[in-house]
């Protein structure tokens, strides 16, 4: 199990530093030179060169990318075109925390009500309450994220107006409640069927009969025995269903108007700032490289069968 | 996954089953489940539809006609006009058509040729080539899906649409560019890695557990050359797992064209698509609330269409497993 855990722990840098690669790479390959855009005006030839040679352009590609590896290890990640007095991380930042925040929330609210209620069904297997829930994951899986956001506006926000519909507060405000719901809610539905599944899994081992046979109360069967095997497995795919809920975040605060990384992504795209951009992917796949080496550990200490060989 | 009874009474195989293939039974099976068959309806209504979306639409999708502004539905006007005045039953259909094309271009391009070819490949090599490609799977996988998408969509679009001027200039040909060719083109590019590495993998692990199958070593032994043996009796063998995954594959990949046009990087106005219709309605002046208050089928309409593609593809999906594996639910 040790040797795993030390594998994996090697291979994440191996994978992000080509990750680093593939997004300096591209970054080359985009259209627009850094110099011209950020003299603007001012450009002439000789103070394009000067600029060049200050920040280092004019070396070769392979010192470059490894100057942008060292950089990009202690988070910096050069200026935005744009915004050319201001560093990329500098402008990144906090939006990277209002959505982060958005996120967790919407991630909490797929996990409290998923677990649970996939749990539930198949508790129930054979009544019609489980195909009805596992019906009703089909339908859930399919609304678009366009859809939830405007119908959830309608009914809590105008109808009823119990809610904000839009802006940000932070972590701890109303104005989170349905934008967090609005991402969440696909993720219940493949938390649903990914518990109910795997608990039905755990039902029909023995020693789950062997449980109940000696005599054990249901409670202490069903909370001890079933529910904690059950949630092996789906720990492995939360990795997955995490990064599955991530373009819905996105979605999510362009209809509530929060100022989130998906706005700056936009802008970013729209005024061709490719350091923000290249940016952008390289942290985001720094994160879901992080969150599936944690799992994958989490998942090795949980489950001592696991090896791996 | 929704079974009813009826489906658990396919019983013991009748005799004359015998001499069917296992295609046609599970077709059969398939054409006995009630959803299958409605979500195939409905698939089918909106591929025709996209196919021919220049006999449907009975309007300019794109003539704007300040003077029918924000109209309701009417003879003329099936679901009413945007504000724009311009025809929302002609918009939606031609957007269908945009999804449909993607769609298709998705599933030949990244899921039926690369997935499947590189499958075969490196499940029955094996080797450095099987562990680079599959590297190279998990360095795409790294990368959240849609921020990929972004990043392939902006670097690559200026230089595509650059190109395909110039072959417009070399060849006289006019109007590449306008068509809108070169956004088809980029969309696919930057939705391949979405759709590839599920496929390929599903088929590799396939042909490693049918690579020791006695036919295959049989196979090998009478001398039948490589691409014979892994065309007409490899492949074949995989078919029904590549159906199912490509069947739900192209919701996600419906949803996701959706999403880039949605956000401004998929097929640029003024051709018409999905997700342009429901940005044209959330990002509006008069604001999100004040349209669903008035005139929520504006929103509906373009809502209700990606709904179906996705359910319906997920759905037929689902019942394409249980027809092709009946014992396995």
């Amino acid at each position: 199990m040790l040797g795993y855990i030390i594998r994996r722990i090697l291979w994440a840098p191996v994978l992000l530093f080509f990750a680093a690669l593939f997004v300096f790479v591209m970054g080359e390959f985009a259209p627009g030179d850094p110099i011209e855009v950020a003299l603007g005006q001012s450009y002439t030839e000789e103070r394009a060169e000067r600029l060049r040679e200050n920040r280092g352009l004019n070396q070769p590609v392979p010192v470059r990318f490894i100057k942008y590896i060292g950089n990009a290890v202690k988070l910096d990640f050069g200026e935005s075109f744009s915004r050319p007095d201001r560093s990329v991380w500098e402008l990144l930042a906090p939006k990277l925390k209002v959505s982060g925040q958005l996120f967790l929330a919407g991630i909490s609210i797929s996990i409290i009500f998923g677990l649970p209620l996939g749990y539930y069904a198949a508790s129930k297997q054979g009544q019609w309450i489980d195909p009805a829930i596992v019906g009703s994951t089909l339908f859930l899986m399919a609304i678009p994220v366009f859809f939830t956001g405007p119908l959830l506006i309608l009914i809590f926000g105008v109808n009823l107006g119990w809610l904000p519909v839009g802006g940000w507060d932070g972590l701890f405000s109303t104005r989170i409640i349905l934008p967090a719901l609005v991402t969440g809610i696909p993720g219940i539905a493949g938390l649903v069927r990914m518990m109910r599944a795997s608990t039905l899994e755990v039902l029909g081992q023995d020693y789950i009969r062997t449980a109940r046979s000696k005599g054990l109360a249901e409670s202490v069967v069903s909370r001890r025995h079933v529910a904690r095997n059950a949630l092996i497995p789906v720990l492995t795919i939360l990795g997955f269903a995490i990064a599955g809920l991530f373009s819905g975040s996105l979605i999510t605060e362009l209809i509530f108007g929060i100022p989130g990384v998906a706005s700056f992504a936009l802008d970013a795209l729209f005024a061709r700032d490719f350091p923000v951009i290249t940016t952008l992917a390289l942290i985001g796949a720094g994160m879901l490289v992080t969150v599936n080496l944690l799992i994958d550990i989490l998942y090795a200490a949980i489950d001592p069968r696991i090896t791996y060989d | 996954m929704v079974t009813t009874a009826a489906d658990t009474n396919d019983g013991p195989p009748v005799v004359e089953e015998r001499s069917r293939s296992p295609f046609r039974l599970a077709m059969g099976r398939l054409v006995r489940k009630k959803i299958a068959v409605i979500a195939m309806v409905i698939l089918f209504i909106l591929y025709f539809t996209g196919i021919f979306a220049p006999l449907i639409a009975n309007h300019d999708p794109n003539k704007i006609n300040l003077r029918i502004s924000q109209e309701g539905p009417s003879s003329e006007h099936f679901f009413g006009t945007d504000r724009a005045g311009r025809d929302l039953f002609s918009r939606a259909v031609y957007g269908i058509r945009t999804t449909v094309i993607i769609t298709m271009v998705g599933l030949l391009t990244g899921s039926l040729f690369l997935g499947v070819t590189l499958g075969l490949l490196t499940g029955y090599f094996q080797g450095i080539f099987d562990a680079f490609v599959m590297r190279v799977g998990e360095l795409v996988s790294a990368f959240p899906d849609i921020l990929l998408i972004i990043l392939l969509a902006a670097t690559l679009r200026p230089r595509i649409v650059d190109f395909v001027r110039n072959i417009e200039d070399w060849t006289g040909i006019d109007g590449l560019v306008s068509s809108g060719a070169a956004d088809f083109f980029v969309i696919s590019v930057a939705l391949l890695p979405l759709s590839w590495f599920g496929m390929m993998r599903l088929v590799r692990g396939q042909v490693l557990t049918l690579r020791t199958m006695p036919y295959v070593e049989a196979a090998n032994a009478i001398g039948v050359s490589t691409p014979r043996l892994m065309f007409t009796h490899l492949l074949p063998n995989t078919m029904f797992p590549i159906i199912v995954s490509a069947s739900s594959g192209l919701g996600a990949i419906a949803g996701s064209e959706v999403i880039l046009s949605f956000i401004g990087i998929g097929i640029q106005p003024p051709h018409p698509s999905i997700g342009r219709m429901i940005a044209d309605v959330t990002f509006q002046g008069g604001g999100l609330v004040s349209v669903l208050r008035n005139h929520p089928e504006q929103l509906l309409t373009p809502i209700l269409i990606v709904f179906a593609f996705i359910l319906c593809w997920n759905l037929l999906g689902d019942a394409l497993n249980d027809a092709f594996n009946p014992r396995t639910r």
